[in-house]
């Protein structure tokens, strides 16, 4: 029953990366979604820069982590897994890498086109990528959302993925991420 | 337009021939008054699309120069809608009720080479504060150019009332940055 290739699973940057970069999709998804409804207020002000911070934190770290992975390829699938889940698998995690850069970046070109700079725990500000053009911010906008619908469908079909593979194929792959979850050999 | 307004026009019309027989107005299209705050470090830029002014400065002779600059409060445009349509509110300019700013100046003092301080009243909101504006001037060709920034408070002039005196989110320091450009003669 057990996966018989031997796994060296991932490094513990890689967890933490991967946790980090959850975790602060978590806060700043729903945040995007709340920030937008709210009337013209300090809050609303405030949740948009928090907003922005936490975008460009998902960013930079991003980075580290794609840096990290060249370097450091995944463990190997179990040997079990079908060839069509391989697949979807591969697919899954390098949307999920391409869409943790380019959404944070679709909302920093939106927040220059639309004429606000972003800038960093409000102390380092970014450079503007583009000039304020408002149809070009509106445009970003609805890329942005896009891009998020997106990300949201991949995340939920990520985890419920790993899920299955914890609860019906009783593999280690979730245990891999989550060490405590690990199943003993 | 009201009957206040009306009664106004007519009287600045009727008055500024004794008032100020020999006063340049500005050129417009050259010209500009802007308001830059910072909202959570990011700096936030505002322009005052209508404003006129009157100046009589002659470089030789400058502690006579006089000028006044008159802003009409609803022209102020940050770049964004939602924005805009905030800023005439109460809380913040009172549109309705403060339509002008304006700064005229009491006494005009060189400070060095194309240089001069000018002192004079500053009101906003109703309300008037004593300020010195450090103004640099040129000419080019017929023209004269006036230029300089101005740091103001913005709750010193009530600007942002109720939890927009919170200055966590939009900063107390605002720069009034002017270009002010002679018509032809």
């Amino acid at each position: 029953m057990r996966n018989a290739i031997p796994t060296l699973g991932y490094s513990g940057t890689a967890i933490a990366l991967h946790w980090a970069i959850a975790l602060l999709i978590f806060c700043a998804f729903p945040l995007g979604i709340t920030m937008a409804d709210l009337p013209f207020s300090p809050s609303r002000l405030k949740l948009y820069s928090y907003h922005k911070w936490l975008g460009v934190t998902v960013f930079l770290l991003a980075l580290v982590r794609v840096a990290w992975r060249i370097r450091h390829p995944a463990p190997p699938p179990p040997a079990s897994m079908p060839a069509w889940q391989r697949a979807a698998s591969v697919a899954t995690h390098h949307l999920l890498y391409v869409l943790i850069v380019a959404v944070p970046v679709s909302g920093w070109l939106m927040s220059s086109a639309k004429g606000f700079q972003t800038v960093y725990l409000g102390v380092i500000p970014l450079p503007d990528l583009l000039s304020k053009d408002k149809e070009v911010g509106d445009a970003l906008l609805l890329v942005h959302q896009i891009l998020n619908f997106a990300l949201g469908t991949l995340v939920i079909t990520h985890a419920t993925a790993a899920l299955k593979h914890y609860f019906i194929d009783r593999d280690e792959v979730l245990g891999r991420m989550i060490p405590f979850l690990a199943r003993k050999r | 337009m009201n009957r206040t307004a009306t009664a106004l026009a007519l009287g600045t019309a009727l008055l500024s021939p004794f008032v100020a027989p020999a006063l340049a107005q500005v050129d417009a299209a050259k010209s500009s008054v802007v308001a830059v705050s910072k909202q959570m470090g990011v700096p936030v830029e505002g322009r005052f699309k209508r404003f006129s002014a009157q100046i009589s400065f002659d470089p030789a002779r400058p502690a006579e120069g006089r000028a006044s600059i008159e802003i009409d409060i609803a022209s102020f445009d940050l770049g964004a809608e939602d924005f805009n349509r905030e800023t005439v509110k109460p809380e913040w300019f009172n549109a309705a009720k403060f339509p002008k700013a304006s700064f005229v100046t009491s006494a005009i003092k060189p400070a060095g080479a194309g240089k001069v301080e000018a002192a004079g009243k500053l009101t906003i909101k109703g309300i008037t504060r004593d300020v010195v504006a450090p103004v640099s001037f040129k000419a080019e060709g017929t023209q004269q150019v006036f230029e300089g920034a101005l740091p103001i408070k913005r709750l010193q002039f009530n600007i942002g009332e109720g939890e927009w005196k919170d200055t966590s989110t939009v900063a107390d320091d605002v720069q009034i940055r002017f270009r002010i450009v002679t018509a032809k003669k």
